[in-house]
């Protein structure tokens, strides 16, 4: 009796898994795992998954005579749900491509489950330069941006135009000191001094007293190595208590988003460094269009990321003629991604998507002159200068002699 | 009786038969560490009646310490989990006895203000790696033999785990320290009276409890290969409330209900809801106060008349 | 310059300032918890949430009415407390004369409904509020430049946590509150409405939470996080004020917010955690709290 429930149960569960293969083998399954609730919903959330499937449908909804699906879950900041449904999707729905989005935790998570399953895995939210380096795997795709790359663009920018002494705000885990250090040695390599730092507990009620102390530093630039809410928190206390008077502002991570609920009478004359802006040439601003009429915002750097790497991974696939792992990661790494993205950019060995940079200085009131209308160009960085060398870090990719 | 005799014994065949039956062994695990961190919980919440909110410190701290020996030092799981189990207890030993100091709402509030103070440490301290957490913890061989890194061999040692667990509460309840235990949670004045120093059995309930969240923290550490602050957080404290009201608080089986139903909401509500899991899970918190005290367990207990429990208070 | 331990006398006083400032703000906030608390025996996570729909109603009323500041300094607690007031009645009578756990439970599950809703509808990133043009700029202390937004900050402060210590020790009013929560057969049988009264009280335990979160929305993001985070240590502060007193909990969230500025310059990295460590030092000197009456 036991036995033959046992036996049943099996034999249906047996079935339930082949159905789900032999359903899979007709489609390519795309997923996207990201906060879609929590702090980090706006920068790509629920959008970004829009945008991956708009991407799908300008590729014309199948590849190689395959239907392509979208499938999209939250990972609510819990890198265990963000593995699980990542293992899930692999086991049972045949995924053949995952998005990862915001948070560098879950991300390197994913990456582990990534290196197991062999599904290709393009992470374009998290910041974390160690997605590329020691915890890269042979499926890695470090699309949008690294810390790496935001602290080189802003820092070599302002210590050029004569930033030369630097006092840092920085949030006090592993994300702000590893931001603060990659600007350091940028600006001690360009001739300028770092006077000091401030460590502020992540979530501070008040940065007025921090500043204070960045103030009586003396230095002429106050670099703010937070993100989110700390970031603007921190920017909103500096303008008001006049620090920004005497102090330059540096963001070492902002989105428009941020700078779009801070408003420009705060965060004017910031210097901060993005991948993507919707008003560089007329592709931005056709997809800042749709868009737009979409949501009523502008995409992040992470929502036009999205898109374009659902695209770059689609093109990768018609160009191999298969869905196989290896021969898509294999054509990815030696194919130009040009879309309205990024011109000229590449993925290398250790899986970092090297392509420009763009350090920008937040408009006046006065300069700005439509909705949206926040950053002027000061400088287009090279992918290669930007995000540097190959560390050595990354097992598949040794260090150049 | 006989019915749940039964229950328990196809639960059990269910339980062991699992690989088998091609359902994930991994939501398998994680949903028995969550039903173990649930268990540990209610023998606080349920027999003692002290509302902590910040028991994902014991959960998260041992997860921390077991992941940090292994990754860092290179110890076996074993040993490990141990550690990480002892680190909880002595951490529980101080949360307690501070705690303890005071009852009811005081306790919740000291229990998750020093919780608090548990993650700050940890969101900072240099070997917690910050917001990427430890990654990459591996599993190694259980006693120097036993490879834990197929799912199926972790499986049945996770399922041993925590029915030893199961087990071991349902006979500290049924002891004459729980049963001292419980008397103090219907009535303390009378305890005291009855000159039971109340203070050490107390703190003794609440020290067993964070042992045994740790211990289901160090698994989870191994089961995932990760730790990161989610563990360690104050929604995490809720979750375990949530898990033990839900399924039924006092009650030995509820908690593992509870744990059922709430990772299981986490995992696909999502799906549905899109982004608005966090206020769904404070209606069903909002319900579960207002109409459902009892808990699943305890409901269902009520109206088949297999225990007439009166409604909690 | 001068210098005390090796700080700047200037130093030491900015802090001193900014220390104020902040403490105001916990002073307001664990002042609506402790009235609630010492009123109605009911801990109310969801103060955190009040706090940030405070922040919200006085945004929406700018962007949807243009509401200006001043009104919304009154409208939004107002509104805010008739929330309170309804949650009052419909929900928290509900747990009355239960385990007060349940109340507990009850706020946190409110909280979370307030957050996860707030996120969905207005974003995570959050959205300014502008300071009033009556309130910009500020003035040269000599030791500091202080904001006149954040000295109107304490004195708004001030007045309002003096007036509701008064109302409550000191008036006919105050003596029926507290008369309630004491014996509520005998208050309704001289004819008091007590229900109303709770109700009320409540009310006005929210009110102040939402004028803090008034308060606050020029200075910092509106976003539903804003309150979250707080909630947590104002429950400290009013555990080493003593639960439920009105005083301790005005002392005890000015003194903390020195005594956080303070750590701010001596030692940054604590200044989240060091009301944690008080709190636990007064409970082992102190376990009823600094102003604790049991």
């Amino acid at each position: 009796m036991k036995l033959r429930m046992l036996t049943l149960a099996t034999t249906a569960a047996l079935a339930a898994a082949a159905g789900g293969t032999a359903r899979a083998a007709d489609e390519v399954v795309i997923g996207d795992i990201d906060d879609m609730s929590g702090v980090y919903a706006d920068v790509m959330g629920a959008a970004g998954v829009e945008v991956v499937k708009w991407a799908v449908a300008d590729f014309g909804g199948s590849v190689l005579g395959r239907k392509i699906t979208v499938l999209s879950a939250d990972h609510q900041n819990k890198p265990d749900i963000g593995a699980a449904k990542f293992r899930e999707w692999a086991d049972q729905n045949g995924l053949n491509m995952l998005l990862g989005g915001s948070n560098t935790g879950v991300n390197i998570a994913m990456a582990k489950v990534a290196a197991v399953k062999h599904v290709p895995t393009f992470h374009i939210g998290p910041g974390g330069a160690s997605l590329s380096n020691e915890d890269c795997t042979a499926y890695t795709v470090h699309y949008t941006y690294d810390t790496v790359a935001l602290a080189n663009g802003t820092a070599t920018a302002i210590v050029n135009a004569g930033g030369k002494t630097w006092f840092y705000l920085t949030a006090d885990y592993a994300f702000g000191t590893q931001l603060q250090a990659a600007a350091s040695k940028v600006v001690e390599a360009h001739g300028g001094k770092n006077l000091g730092a401030v460590r502020v507990p992540l979530g501070a009620a008040d940065f007025s007293s921090f500043l204070l102390q960045a103030q009586a530093s003396g230095a002429q630039v106050l670099g703010l190595s937070n993100a989110g809410t700390d970031f603007s928190n921190s920017l909103k206390a500096a303008n008001e208590f006049g620090i920004t008077k005497t102090m330059k502002p540096a963001a070492l991570l902002a989105f428009i988003t941020d700078i779009h609920s801070l408003g420009l009478p705060a965060a004017q004359g910031l210097y901060l460094t993005t991948a993507w802006y919707w008003d560089l040439n007329p592709e931005t601003r056709a997809f800042g269009k749709r868009f737009y009429a979409r949501f009523n915002r502008e995409p992040t750097m992470d929502q036009a990321g999205a898109y374009s790497a659902t695209l770059t991974y689609l093109k990768a696939v018609k160009a191999a003629g298969s869905t196989d792992p290896d021969k898509v990661m294999a054509q990815l790494k030696k194919a130009k991604i040009d879309d309205m993205f990024t011109s000229g950019g590449s993925i290398r060995a250790d899986g970092a998507m090297i392509h420009d940079m763009y350090v920008m200085q937040v408009k006046t009131p006065q300069e700005s002159k439509y909705p949206w209308d926040y950053y002027k160009v000061v400088k287009k960085m090279a992918g290669a200068e930007a995000f540097g060398p190959i560390t050595g870090l990354c097992p598949l990719a040794p260090a150049p002699k | 009786m006989r019915l749940t005799a039964v229950a328990y014994g196809l639960l059990a065949l269910f339980a062991l038969g699992v690989p088998l039956l091609g359902i994930y062994p991994v939501f398998m695990m994680q949903l028995l560490c969550l039903a173990m961190f649930a268990c540990a919980y209610n023998l606080l919440l349920g027999f003692g009646r002290m509302l902590s909110f910040g028991h994902a410190a014991f959960f998260g701290a041992a997860a921390y310490a077991t992941g940090w020996l292994v990754t860092a030092h290179a110890w076996g799981p074993g040993a490990a989990i141990v550690a990480g189990v002892v680190v909880a207890g002595l951490l529980g030993l101080a949360v307690g006895a501070l705690a303890i100091r005071r009852q009811g709402i005081y306790f919740a509030m000291i229990t998750l203000a020093l919780a608090q103070l548990v993650y700050f440490v940890c969101l900072e301290a240099p070997f917690t790696g910050g917001e990427n957490g430890l990654q990459g913890v591996p599993r190694g061989k259980l006693l120097g033999f036993l490879p834990l890194k197929s799912d199926v061999v972790l499986y049945y040692v996770v399922l041993a785990a925590f029915v030893a667990v199961f087990l071991f509460i349902r006979r500290v309840v049924h002891s004459p320290f729980g049963q001292v235990l419980k008397a103090i949670r219907d009535n303390e004045p009378r305890a005291i009276s009855l000159g039971y120093e109340i203070n050490r059995y107390k703190l003794l309930a609440f020290v067993l409890s964070a042992t045994l969240a740790g211990f289901a923290g160090s698994l989870k550490a191994l089961v995932f290969g990760f730790v990161t602050l989610s563990d360690v957080q104050q929604s995490t404290s809720g979750e375990v409330i949530l898990m033990t009201l839900l399924g039924g608080t006092g009650t030995f089986f509820g908690p593992v209900v509870g744990a059922a139903v709430v990772a299981t909401l986490q995992q696909y509500l999502s799906d549905l809801v899109g982004g608005w899991v966090i206020a769904i899970i404070g209606v069903v918190f909002v319900a579960c106060v207002l109409s459902f005290r009892r808990g699943i367990v305890g409901e269902l207990a009520a109206a088949r008349w297999l225990r007439r429990a009166p409604p909690p208070r | 310059m001068t210098s005390v331990f090796g700080i700047p006398v200037a130093v030491i006083l900015g802090q001193l300032m900014l220390g104020l400032v902040n403490g105001s703000f916990y002073a307001m906030l664990s002042l609506g918890l402790a009235v609630i608390f010492g009123l109605m025996g009911v801990v109310n996570f969801a103060h955190g949430a009040f706090y940030t729909l405070g922040a919200f109603a006085a945004l929406l009323a700018l962007q949807l009415f243009g509401i200006n500041y001043w009104v919304a300094l009154i409208v939004a607690p107002l509104a805010v407390g008739a929330l309170g007031m309804a949650v009052e009645r419909l929900l928290l009578r509900r747990v009355y004369g239960l385990d007060p756990l349940y109340g507990l439970l009850l706020t946190f599950g409110l909280a979370l409904i307030c957050e996860g809703s707030l996120n969905q509808v207005f974003g995570a990133t959050g959205q300014s509020y502008p300071v009033p043009p009556a309130l910009a700029g500020g003035f040269n202390l000599g030791f500091m430049f202080l904001p006149l937004y954040r000295a109107w900050v304490i004195a708004v402060s001030v007045v309002v946590c003096f007036s509701t210590w008064y109302v409550i020790e000191r008036t006919r009013l105050g003596a029926t509150l507290r008369a309630a929560r004491e014996n509520t057969p005998l208050l309704q049988s001289f004819g008091v409405n007590v229900p109303l009264l709770m109700a009320a009280t409540f009310g006005g335990g929210v009110a102040l939470a939402a004028l803090a979160g008034v308060l606050a929305s020029p200075i910092v993001l509106v976003n539903s996080y804003m309150g979250s985070s707080l909630v947590i240590v104002v429950f400290a502060v009013v555990v080493i004020g003593g639960m439920g007193s009105i005083l301790g909990s005005i002392v005890g969230g000015l003194a903390l917010g020195v005594i956080e500025g303070f750590t701010k310059v001596l030692y940054p990295e604590a200044s989240n955690v060091v009301v944690f460590l008080i709190m636990a030092l007064v409970l082992i000197l102190r376990p009823a709290g600094l102003f604790g009456r049991d």
